[in-house]
């Protein structure tokens, strides 16, 4: 039994996947299918969005999710702003609220935030008219990540249901894992969790997800494998003792990889340390769809814009 | 002679064990007499009816922010919330700038309250100087000048030795020594309650451990000492559970807690998606804390309410929940929020109520007010308890419109407020 898709969106706003239903995580599943089509075509770009206007208001590091999203934003004919912290009046004491505002004033249609603190997404959405996407916000969510790892699990085994996805790693400070718990989760999917217990925060089996402390027992018998980059810049030296007892006890090698399904795929949000939580031998493998995530990252990134601005349907070809 | 009667009401005063219908005489300020019957010719009246006529309720535990950040609030705006909020008394925390810890301080916070007449305002001295934790403020000074009791509130004091010390030193005055319990390193960067809702919301948490850690530490020092050490706002099961066995040995340890923790649970946080009127120090806990501060106030074990009212500008508080300054303000919303759900919702019996806002918290600090007793100050509270209202922030006469209740409706008001005899404030009818 699949998931039917939502005719359409009901926020304004995709602020994580937790106000989403099943129905509508479908639609942005089966609207990215087709947006994936666009980008296979001579000429990658629609008019779905066009005369429509994007801020990317970046007040943390990111190439990788900008990037997607400005190439999303292109390949809808979208005009595309790009604001980050370091350039702005942020540096002057700006309040992020009157920064928004003021770039609210400039009539965009869509903010695409990404934060270091969770909930500023959140906060924005409440006071803007715009919609509000988010892009990363602080250790809570990243649902773009959780939409486009769906897509390639989907594309790859015909479906999510049943499906057990076993998720290594820092799992504190980690918002992919929080968002992929959640989408998982709603649409029929098993997930397992595994970390250093002094990184696994207190009762994230509530989310919906089996925790576990042993990676081996995690991945036991798992369709999917997704590492988590172990987060140095947001802990001190008091979680865990090193990187190389880390790599001895959670790194996902070709050892421990037979442990899981034969065919089982291996994931990762990156940016990966190579040597630290994934061996480059199992990143650069057959079962490695590193690289499909990301490609799968520009369709979701569109596939959401498409929607919000109230798409539906096909976008029609120029 | 100035000659004041109070008609009609209903004399609710724990320090007299009175619960019945009298008419309450105040002449000069004082206390004169309570009876049923009282000649009222050519003497000045005050129609009660309907209404308790409950001791002055004080408020031990705000932060009026005077001296240094007069644009949260001042002394004058804060003793207006309070007598707003039926407080006659309030006993105001020592971090402003300059540190409340020195004589000098204490007397220009004094002076403040006498000119805005209308609350009165006891202060709390730093333990130590510049709430550093490392060497005691001059405690004895302070006590001169009139400070009531002593605390580094804002933060612990860390230093056990220091501590032991204050705890030894304060007994000079018999009066007791104020803790924020919290372990610093163990709450980090914490924002909110560490628990199930911090994880789905990706917030780092502040673990009831932080708390409990430093409240155990305070009654084993208070058994140590002697000395009186009164937890400030408890918000855990096992920090009450500490307070209630030090009790048990007969250890001088008391405690307070607030509206908010017990009104409302971290789930608020959640709900509000990320309001930053929901982020206070200690920060709101899980249902299993909260229903065990019900059961301590309803068994005793909890000393009396307390606002920890703690103004912030609004341009503060409008930022990322991590950046937001930890406080919410409580003084203008703490009788009604207190009075629904212990009263109405768990049957606490009035009187217990009235005790916990008047009698108890004048006791711990030895403040003259708290009771109705022929020859006592004439601060009374009237309360409205069929009275039913919505929390309107911009209502306030705090400066800082920082609450978590807003747009709650509640029944229980505050109807008047009477200091010395003086009516400083009286509920308009709506």
């Amino acid at each position: 039994m699949s998931v039917k898709a939502a005719p359409r969106l009901r926020g304004k706003d995709l602020v994580g996947i937790d106000p989403l239903s099943p129905g509508e995580i479908q639609l942005i599943l089966e609207t990215a299918e087709q947006m994936r089509d666009i980008a296979a075509r001579p000429i990658k770009k629609v008019p779905a969005l066009r005369g429509k206007t994007v801020v990317n208001l970046f007040m943390e590091a990111s190439t990788r999710t900008r990037f997607s999203f400005e190439v999303a934003e292109k390949r809808l004919s979208a005009d595309s702003l790009n604001f980050s912290a370091t350039t702005s009046s942020v540096s002057k004491g700006e309040t992020l609220v009157d920064t928004a505002l003021n770039l609210e004033a400039m009539q965009p249609d869509f903010l695409v935030i990404r934060h270091q603190y969770a909930g500023a997404p959140h906060q924005l959405a409440r006071i803007l008219k715009s919609s509000v996407i988010n892009a990363g916000d602080g250790a809570h969510e990243h649902p773009t990540q959780a939409l486009l790892d769906a897509l390639t699990i989907r594309m790859r085994r015909g479906g999510l249901e049943g499906q057990v996805v076993s998720i290594v790693g820092d799992l504190q400070h980690s918002r992919v894992v929080r968002s992929n718990i959640l989408l998982l989760n709603r649409m029929g999917a098993t997930v397992r969790v595994a970390g250093p217990p002094s990184l696994i925060p207190l009762e994230m089996d509530k989310l919906g997800c089996q925790v576990y402390t042993r990676m081996e027992e995690a991945i036991a018998g798992a369709d999917v494998v997704m590492m988590l980059r172990i987060q140095l810049e947001r802990q001190g030296r008091m979680n865990f003792p090193t990187v190389r007892e880390y790599y001895d006890f959670f790194a996902l090698t070709p050892e421990r990889l037979k442990l899981a399904k034969k065919d089982c795929l291996v994931m990762h949000p990156g940016p990966m340390n190579r040597g630290v939580e994934i061996d480059s031998r199992v990143a650069d493998g057959p079962q490695s769809v590193i690289l499909e995530q990301v490609t799968n990252g520009v369709a979701v990134r569109m596939a959401v814009l498409y929607l919000l601005a109230g798409g539906h349907g096909e976008p029609t070809a120029d | 002679m100035s000659r004041l009667l109070i008609k009609h009401g209903r004399v609710v005063d724990p320090s007299q064990r009175l619960d019945e219908g009298l008419n309450v005489l105040i002449v000069d300020g004082k206390v004169a007499r309570l009876a049923e019957r009282i000649e009222d010719k050519g003497t000045e009246v005050l129609d009660a009816t309907g209404l308790v006529i409950a001791p002055g309720f004080v408020d031990v535990h705000v932060h009026l922010r005077e001296p240094g950040f007069e644009y949260k609030e001042t002394v004058a705006t804060g003793a207006a919330a309070a007598v707003a909020g039926g407080f006659a008394s309030v006993c105001c925390m020592p971090n402003t700038q300059p540190v409340n810890d020195s004589a000098a301080v204490t007397e220009f916070i004094r002076a403040r309250a006498t000119e805005a007449g209308l609350a009165r305002v006891y202060p709390i001295g730093a333990v130590s100087k510049g709430l550093q934790g490392e060497e005691l403020a001059e405690m004895g000074e302070m006590v001169r000048a009139g400070a009531v009791g002593f605390s580094d509130d804002g933060r612990p004091v860390h230093n056990s030795y220091l501590m032991r010390r204050a705890l030894e030193y304060a007994q000079l005055f018999g009066v007791p020594v104020v803790d924020h319990c919290e372990d610093p390193s163990l709450t980090g960067k914490g924002v909110m309650h560490e628990g199930g809702v911090a994880t789905r919301l990706g917030l780092r948490g502040i673990p009831a451990a932080a708390e409990e850690i430093m409240a155990a530490r305070d009654v084993v020092l208070a058994e140590l000492t002697g000395g009186k050490v009164h937890i400030a706002h408890v918000s855990t099961r096992g920090a009450l559970d500490r307070v209630r066995d030090g009790k048990g040995r007969g250890v001088a340890v008391t405690c307070e807690v607030t509206p908010h923790h017990l009104a409302l649970t971290d789930q608020a946080v959640a709900d509000s998606e990320y309001d930053t009127d929901t982020k206070m120090n200690p920060p709101l806990r899980s249902p299993d804390h909260v229903e065990a501060l019900i059961r301590g106030v309803l068994d005793g074990t909890v000393d009396c309410l307390a606002t920890d009212h703690a103004p912030h500008h609004a341009d503060e508080k409008v930022l990322e929940y991590d950046l937001a300054p930890f406080g919410v303000v409580g003084l203008e919303t703490a009788i009604p929020v207190t009075y629904d759900l212990l009263v109405r919702r768990h049957k606490l019996p009035l009187r217990m109520f009235v005790a916990l806002w008047s009698s108890n918290p004048a006791r711990l600090f030895r403040l003259p007010g708290g009771s109705l007793k022929v020859g006592s100050p004439a601060d009374i509270t009237l309360l409205d308890l069929e009275a039913r209202a919505t929390v309107n922030p911009d209502r306030f006469r705090s400066l800082s419109r920082n609450t978590p209740f807003a747009g709650q409706r509640l029944k229980g008001w505050p109807a008047a407020t009477l200091v010395g005899g003086k009516v400083v404030w009286r509920r308009e009818r709506r």
